[in-house]
């Protein structure tokens, strides 16, 4: 075969396609543009994390404990020649001086050295290294939030200290983390001195190191043994990376399945315009069989072109990824912990590229396929239909099918996800061209032979040859659905939040840290603020001394039944009632709420993930040791808890009559109705007791929000490319129909119908089109929502149905308006016109 | 010796309607010489367009046998019809059946193309002139009139220089004075070139042209009658 002549005859027929075969393009091109974005940006955050990994963790290794290091340790550290700077962190409330207003914030006592990699981001700049004791650097929101400036006072616990900077960037921690908690760094040897470290506060030790130049590596290797002999947690570089790396890939494959979306609802547009556009090539190509070319040949013409606009809109859709790509940044920059230095990223290029090109050849070998079987005869008789089995056919579906799986993997990473998200996308599929089917169907069924001539028309255009019914039914429906999906999560994660903030009688406001001295005081002064105490609940801090007889150290020689270190190493929060709240549920055993007698034996209550940690079933003894008293405990009963409710839950439970002695402090949960009140009652607390930390359900709310709003803005980002691809797909196949319509509505007009007859027929079929998909389209998300909501969020499902309506419609009247300004000139023109203009 | 450049042998066509089955073609004989011209006529659905088809290898015959130019097309496969056509068969057709987005010179080029001739510009250039399309190479078949479009098609025609020429209605979509003129391009074209031309037409003035016409009727030839025309053999 003369290959070169397969390529001229490819460029020839492709001269006066090229508008259309644009059209093709530009599916591909934003599906591609979506995926080289995503994925360059990996790329270089990739090298970013190679690079840059010390800077991430501002020191060589990260040590943390729940304890303070002994001075043994420190002296252990000090002999191996390695530099170390300590940290302590708590919750605490700070009170902005200025404004009077408290807030929540993650205070964390530094000594200097950190950063040892890095520094912090400071504005105004260079300000990070906290040379004067009685200076503060405090998030840079924060003092935006509480219109505080540099020099302002911030008082944390009993001192007061002065603003040095705002915080914009501090080692390894994302703008996102700094949202939840934002941070207030203050020096390491004022600490004591704002007595905020009393018993019962939840502190954090780090232990920065740093290593000398050229350490050994037996060195590195005999300070991670002592390590792990001392039980202490630590993250080196490595670890750190990885964590990062782990968390960013997540991200990155659900956007890339996003961007994948797009590109299959390209490819969908893509399968449906060569299956049009090969329709109108078969006399061209009968002609060219008539005339001694072979099957192959003319298949081969087709293959060359529509292989050839693959590989353009690819390259194309690559450069614009990569221009994206530095778009980016923006769009990431609370949820990564660094700058990101852009580069241009060949192997994501190139990725793009090949991707482009194997899905244009898949979803266009279909149509491609059937013009080996085109009868020469077709030139003579148009009426001439090849009926000689053809098995390719099927093999297309397979390999399309298979792609998409394994694409789905290779972003997922997991068989299971990636199987249920292709069954979601066939049920989807399936569900959407089922309806299509189904509407034409009904229409040719019921066709109302009656009524006006403009709704038989429009009804007509549903079902008659080459219509668009089933194209824009799945690509509007699977566009509408996924938007609505995003819409519906991002419902429910507010609104689960927003359940517990508003019900009533329900706590929206909880006080934690309180001293047992300071319990009865600040219940008055609740109560004296016209606030209810809805409840005290006492908190007990133990640890587990040994399961089913086994202590710590038994336990770690035992390799095949051991348990994981940490269930005895961390520190369990108890409380102790004779009553279940309404967010448990004993799962198995019986709870037994009061131990009378000091002989009797004690039945605890554990919850049902924990139970399972510890591999412990009902009778099993435990022995728990509260603060050096050693109580010797059974498992009563294993309890499912609500953990979503924003309620004190609790992982042990002991019934009352057995820890009333132990040392011990208060959580206290009240309710406030206005945000004045909320104020007023914050400000009281925080100068009488400044240890006492205070969450405020409305703030968690907002946060809740700005972290969701902040997910979400990237979400719809990707979901704008889907978007995009749906509204080029509808213009691809309004025009393409439209050369194949243009004959019969010059007709209707030169028959005397007006341009308001061709506008109402054209309109009333857009309309009915574009409803239905998106009604579906909504309805297939409304599906999903219920399933994320009572499956994933454990909440009830209660859709904002006003909004969906709105959705709705937007995309009903969009599918509308696009399908009749692409028929302007049809219905603004008149026909002689028009057909001289189409040709 | 005259050479037999198409045989045709007890040629049957059916297709299955329904549980029925339909002949439209039924034992059909015949043979052209090199050079001859000769016309199918007769009415609609008399299995004209089926035997110039057959003849053309464009379809395969239910019974019976096609040989053209000593090679017999019963047994190929479409591919190797496709050789055949390339080599030997030109088609003229009614409604010109010009590639819409190939130009004038181009869509004479396509069949030189196919057979992977080279240098062939120049030569479908000199085809064009002799249409009278010399100065309209470049134009789409949408800028051109129908009889124009038929002239580049009767220039496409000849390119392969084919050794048989089948023409389907060649004036159909044409008015007469058009019509005329086309009818005197092939006739003089065919004339020059040697190229035996087998004509299906209703139009029984431009039968009378060749020197045989096949009367159809039911898919059978009812009539065979060989004309004396000056100048043209037998």
């Amino acid at each position: 075969m003369n290959r070169f002549w397969l390529f001229k005859m490819a460029w020839r027929d492709s001269r006066k396609n090229r508008a259309r075969l644009f059209l093709f393009l530009s599916s591909i091109i934003l599906g591609i543009a979506a995926l080289v974005a995503i994925q360059s940006f990996g790329e270089n955050l990739k090298n970013q994390l190679d690079n840059e990994a010390k800077e991430l963790l501002g020191a060589d290794i990260e040590i943390q404990s729940r304890y303070a290091f002994p001075q043994k340790f420190l002296g252990y550290l000090d002999s191996m020649g390695v530099q170390s700077a300590r940290e302590v962190s708590f919750a605490s409330m700070v009170l902005f001086t200025k404004s009077g207003e408290s807030r929540l914030v993650n205070v964390r006592a530094v000594e200097p050295g950190y950063p040892y990699y890095g520094s912090f981001g400071t504005n105004p700049i260079n300000q990070g290294v906290l040379t004067n004791p009685n200076q503060a650097l405090v998030d840079e929101t924060l003092l935006l939030q509480y219109k505080a400036n540099t020099g302002d006072s911030v008082k944390v616990g009993e001192i007061t200290f002065a603003i040095r900077a705002g915080l914009t960037q501090i080692p390894g921690q994302t703008g996102i983390a700094a949202t939840v908690a934002p941070p207030v760094f203050i020096p390491y040897n004022r600490v004591e001195e704002t007595n905020l470290m009393q018993r019962g506060s939840r502190l954090y030790y780090k232990l920065y190191v740093k290593y000398p130049p050229n350490i050994s590596e037996t060195l590195v290797k005999s300070i991670k043994d002592k390590l792990e002999a001392e039980n202490l947690r630590y993250d080196d570089v490595e670890e750190r990376k990885e964590e990062i790396g782990e968390a960013y890939e997540d991200l990155t494959g659900f956007l890339n399945l996003t961007a994948f979306i797009a590109l299959l609802l390209g490819c969908i547009g893509v399968a449906s315009s060569v299956h049009i556009y090969m329709k109108e090539k078969v006399q061209l190509i009968a002609l060219l069989r008539c005339l001694g070319a072979k099957g192959r040949q003319g298949f081969g013409i087709y293959l060359v072109q529509l292989l050839a606009m693959g590989l353009i809109g690819s390259i194309i859709g690559a450069f614009l990824g990569t221009v994206i790509q530095y778009y980016f940044p923006l769009l990431f920059k609370d949820f990564l912990p660094f700058d990101i230095d852009l580069q241009l990223s060949w192997p994501s290029v190139i990725k793009g590229i090949v991707l482009g090109v194997i899905t244009t050849l898949l979803f266009s070998l279909y149509p491609l396929l059937k013009i080996r079987k085109i009868s020469p005869l077709k030139v003579l008789r148009a009426s001439v239909e090849n009926n000689e089995p053809d098995r390719w056919p099927l093999l297309v579906y397979v390999l399309i099918g298979l792609f998409i799986l394994g694409f789905s993997y290779l972003q997922l990473g997991n068989w299971f996800t990636s199987v249920l998200f292709c069954l979601v996308l066939l049920v989807a599929f399936v569900v959407l061209a089922g309806l299509a089917q189904g509407i034409i169907w009904l229409v040719k069924r019921f066709f109302p032979t009656k009524r006006s001539f403009i709704l038989r028309q429009s009804l007509a255009n549903l079902y008659r040859p080459n219509n668009q019914t089933l194209v824009l039914v799945i690509t509007i429906g699977l566009g509408t659905a996924l938007l609505s999906t995003l819409f519906l999560s991002r419902q429910i994660l507010l609104d689960k939040v927003n359940i517990s903030a508003t019900l009533e009688n329900r706590p929206n406001m909880v006080l934690f840290d309180i001293q047992e001295s300071q319990i009865k005081e600040l219940e008055d002064l609740t109560k004296q603020n016209n606030l209810p105490v809805l409840a005290s609940i006492p908190v007990v801090t133990m640890q587990i001394e040994s399961v089913k007889g086994k202590t710590a150290q038994e336990n770690k020689a035992d390799t095949v039944s051991g348990l994981r270190n940490w269930v005895f190493n961390r520190e369990y929060r108890v409380t102790y009632r004779n009553t279940l709240t309404e967010s448990e549920t004993v799962t198995s055993g019986i709870w037994q709420g009061k131990v009378t007698g000091p002989r009797d034996s004690i039945f605890i209550s554990l919850d049902e993930r924990l139970a399972e940690d510890l591999k412990v079933a009902i009778g099993d003894p435990l022995v728990f040791n509260v603060q050096g008293a050693f109580i010797t405990t059974y498992l009563g009963s294993i309890r499912k808890v609500d953990w979503q409710r924003l309620e004190t839950n609790f992982q042990v439970l002991f019934p009352s009559g057995v820890l009333e002695q132990a040392p011990k402090f208060y959580v206290l949960l009240t309710r406030f109705e206005s945000a004045a009140e909320s104020a007023k009652y914050q400000q009281v607390m925080v100068q009488k007791f400044p240890s006492v930390s205070i969450i405020d359900l409305n703030l968690i709310l907002q946060t809740v929000d700005e972290v969701i709003s902040k997910v979400s803005f990237i979400i719809q980002f990707m979901a704008f490319f889907s978007i995009i691809t749906g509204i080029i797909v509808l213009i691809g196949s309004v025009l393409i129909s439209k050369y194949q319509r243009i004959q019969e509505s010059v007709l209707l007009r030169t028959l005397g119908a007006s341009r308001n007859h061709i506008l109402s027929i054209n309109a009333l079929e857009y309309f009915i089109l574009g409803s239905l998909a998106a009604l579906t389209g909504i309805v297939i998300s409304l599906f999903i929502g219920m399933g994320l909501a009572i499956g994933y969020f454990n909440t009830t499902f209660n859709p904002d149905l006003l909004s969906l309506l709105g959705m709705y419609l937007f995309i009903t009247l969009s599918t509308v308006f696009i399908g009749l300004y692409n028929y302007r000139s049809v219905i603004i023109q008149p026909p002689l016109e028009i057909l001289r203009k189409e040709g | 010796m005259s050479e037999t450049i198409l045989k045709v042998s007890n040629l049957s066509k059916s297709y299955s309607s329904g549980d029925k089955l339909l002949t439209v073609l039924a034992d059909v004989n015949f043979e052209l010489e090199k050079g001859s011209s000769c016309a199918i006529v007769g009415p609609s659905g008399s299995g004209k367009t089926t035997l110039l088809g057959l003849c053309a290898g464009l379809d395969k015959a239910s019974s019976g046998s096609v040989t053209v130019n000593d090679v017999v097309l019963d047994h190929l496969s479409e591919d190797e019809r496709a050789l055949i056509r390339r080599k030997h068969i030109g088609f003229i057709f009614q409604s010109f059946n010009l590639i819409p987005t190939l130009t004038a010179l181009e869509n004479v080029m396509i069949p030189l193309e196919l057979k992977n001739e080279k240098n062939i510009r120049e030569r479908c250039l000199e085809l064009l002139k002799k249409v009278g399309l010399g100065d309209r190479y470049n134009h789409y078949p949408s800028q051109l009139s129908g009889g124009e479009q038929q002239r580049v098609s009767i220039a496409r025609a000849f390119s392969n220089e084919p050794i048989l020429l089948f023409a389907d209605e060649p004036t159909g979509n044409l008015d007469d004075e058009t019509g005329a003129t086309i009818q005197e391009l092939i006739f003089d074209l065919n004339k020059e070139k040697g190229t035996t031309l087998v004509l299906v037409t209703h139009d029984l003035d431009l039968a009378k042209k060749t020197s045989r016409i096949l009367k159809m009727k039911g898919g059978k030839i009812v009539s065979d009658e060989t004309q004396v025309l000056a100048g043209l053999p037998l």
